[in-house]
């Protein structure tokens, strides 16, 4: 037994379509040692959520079926858990967090009382305990003004700030594992920055493992160790972040890379508009002036 | 709120002064002289018209009008014209009888339509969910009346279970029970339609809600599929709820109307069916005018109760 805390072994998992079987994952094969922070990039439809809905048990839909491998959490297979022991497993031994924090908080309850209600599932304690767990996982994610903010409703609190209270529930529980599901995707860059940088000091500070699902480099960089690249169900590279940024082996790492929009671009660089600026990459050394560049494109 | 209130309730008043000018002309246009029509075919042109006169027929539309507003503002509907009462004595008991049908049937289109969508909803494409889907689609489009008749014909004819009408046994009047005996069969036939809507709108409604964001997060967090459903989808399914039911309450006092006549139930649909054949105009248009107030009242209660639900405190207007 090796002491990793998850490990996804040959995973599949398909969806029976009218149009046929999709197999969104298609014999996958990661790990997160604990306390670690695994990046998981690819385009829309690679099966990166997939696969963290997977080890949730939380595909919900009639069409998806489990098609083979294992999900060792702590060494126990998940795959073999039923619904009760998976609704005991989620959030208190694994939390997850969503895209789209908009909407991703019950309207008609209060931060408060939505938090509490996790905790009590997990939990033996009575409501004043809750209550206190509750502002302690508040301020974990430094939420601004926890005491008024735990009475509000979720309507009435900014964007940022329900993604906040939506990783304060996956963590009120303390689970080894937490499970984020491109958590930045609908929030403001300033905000998105924010929540990266508290999903690391949470990291470090508890030593919760984190699965980081994203399609952002820049995110992977920032706070991930190792990092697997999907695509099409499979993983298409792997291996630490350094290797895999500054060296990507798989033309289609190397192809995501060059997706990447850039900030500092030069005055040669900017004038072209980026659906072409791939195009440019070939002419690079090529003179740059409007009427040049027209008869640089023109062999092409 | 007050000033949804006070917005509600201006526009309200507006849409009832419509339904009067409504109402008014609209019985200008029967075809047929109330005057002859009371005197019978016999009377000389002479005693209808001065009975036109003396009904005030012969003024001008507008004069008419105004001379019915400021009657119905002071209380007095005017007179039956055959039955030699006061609007007010023959409409007001035929309504309460009314009330009576109409909340049965809502007590049975609620409580069994929205448990049925809920958990046809919970089972989404079940067995369950695609009987009751398929038997709701045939309760909405069976005719009232037919539907009055054929159950008629099956649980009072064959079956003798329940009597083929009115309101109270004739020969020996039984209280609270041979009422209830008298209202299950007509009540459940009106029930029928909004039951099959009540069901399907909140079928689909609680299936949106099921699919939203925060009911993945709350499973992701491990809560229950009791909470999920009673607690979470409940409330948030409650505001929709209440707007579909609110919209099936003005339907049913319209579809009453058939169901009080098949089965002779002495309410305020059977007296203007009776009315309209007799040209008695004045109850036509109490009677319009008191379905058209309810309607409009029961639409202005289904406003305030759906703001009043909603978390945010807006309304979608």
């Amino acid at each position: 037994m090796t002491d990793m805390l998850l490990e996804i072994k040959n995973l599949k998992t398909h969806f029976h379509t009218d149009g046929g079987i999709v197999k969104a994952v298609d014999g996958v094969d990661l790990e997160i040692p604990r306390g670690g922070i695994l990046g998981v990039v690819g385009e829309s439809g690679s099966g990166k959520s997939v696969t963290g809905l997977s080890v949730m048990g939380l595909l919900g839909s009639r069409r998806a079926r489990n098609a083979g491998g294992q999900i060792l959490f702590k060494g126990r297979d998940l795959l073999t858990f039923n619904d009760r022991q998976l609704q005991k497993l989620r959030g208190s031994e694994i939390g997850m967090v969503f895209q789209g924090a908009l909407s991703g908080l019950d309207p008609s309850f209060s931060v408060g009382s939505q938090l509490m209600e996790v905790i009590r599932r997990h939990q033996k304690v009575n409501a004043t305990q809750a209550r206190k767990i509750a502002m302690e996982s508040l301020e974990l994610v430094a939420m601004p003004d926890p005491e008024r903010k735990i009475r509000s409703l979720p309507h009435e609190l900014s964007g940022g700030q329900r993604q906040r209270v939506l990783i304060a529930m996956a963590l009120s529980c303390n689970p080894e594992l937490l499970i984020a599901d491109e958590p930045t995707t609908a929030l403001d860059a300033t905000v998105q920055k924010q929540i990266v940088d508290l999903l690391v000091d949470i990291n470090r500070a508890r030593g919760t493992a984190i699965l980081m699902v994203t399609h952002d480099f820049g995110v992977v960089a920032r706070m991930c160790r190792t990092v697997a690249v999907m695509r099409y169900g499979k993983v298409v590279e792997k291996g630490t972040v350094q290797e895999v940024l500054e060296n990507p082996q798989h033309p289609y790492t190397q192809a995501l890379m060059n997706a990447v929009p850039r900030l500092h671009l030069t005055a040669a660089e900017r004038a072209v508009p980026r659906p072409e600026r791939r195009l440019f990459e070939l002419t690079k050394n090529l003179p740059a002036t409007p009427v040049q560049r027209e008869e640089a494109y023109a062999p092409l | 709120m007050i000033k949804l209130l006070a917005k509600r309730s201006s526009s309200a008043i507006l849409v009832l002064l419509g339904v009067t000018i409504i109402v008014f002309f609209l019985v200008q246009l029967v075809p047929g002289d109330p005057a002859r029509a009371i005197l019978g075919n016999g009377a000389t042109d002479q005693a209808v018209q001065s009975l036109r006169q003396q009904l005030g027929l012969n003024d001008p539309l507008v004069a008419q009008y105004m001379h019915y507003l400021g009657g119905l503002l002071t209380g007095d509907l005017g007179n039956s014209v055959n039955l030699g009462k006061p609007v007010a004595d023959v409409i007001v008991p035929r309504l309460g009888n009314t009330l009576i049908l109409t909340v049965a049937a809502l007590v049975i289109s609620v409580g069994l339509g929205v448990p049925l969508g809920l958990i046809a909803a919970r089972y989404q494409y079940s067995i369950f969910d695609r009987l009751a889907m398929a038997l709701s689609l045939a309760g909405a489009s069976l005719p009232v009346y037919w539907a009055a008749l054929a159950a008629i014909a099956v649980f009072s004819l064959a079956l003798n279970w329940f009597p083929t009408g009115g309101m109270y046994n004739a020969r020996m009047p039984g209280g609270t029970p041979d009422l209830l005996n008298h209202l299950i069969l007509p009540a459940t036939i009106a029930a029928l339609v909004p039951l099959a809507v009540i069901a399907r709108l909140t079928r689909s409604v609680v299936i949106d809600t099921l699919n939203q964001d925060y009911i993945r997060v709350l499973r992701a967090s491990g809560v229950s599929e009791k909470s999920i459903l009673w607690k979470h989808a409940g409330r948030n399914v409650l505001p929709p709820v209440v707007g579909i039911v609110g919209l099936q309450v003005g339907y049913l006092l319209g579809g009453v109307i058939f169901v009080e006549v098949v089965f002779h139930w002495p309410g305020l649909g059977q007296q203007l069916y009776t009315s309209i054949t007799a040209h008695d105009l004045p109850i036509i248009q109490a009677g319009i005018l008191f379905i058209a107030l309810m309607f409009v009242v029961i639409n202005l209660l289904t406003d305030l109760a759906v703001a009043f639900l909603d978390p945010r405190g807006e309304v979608a207007s």
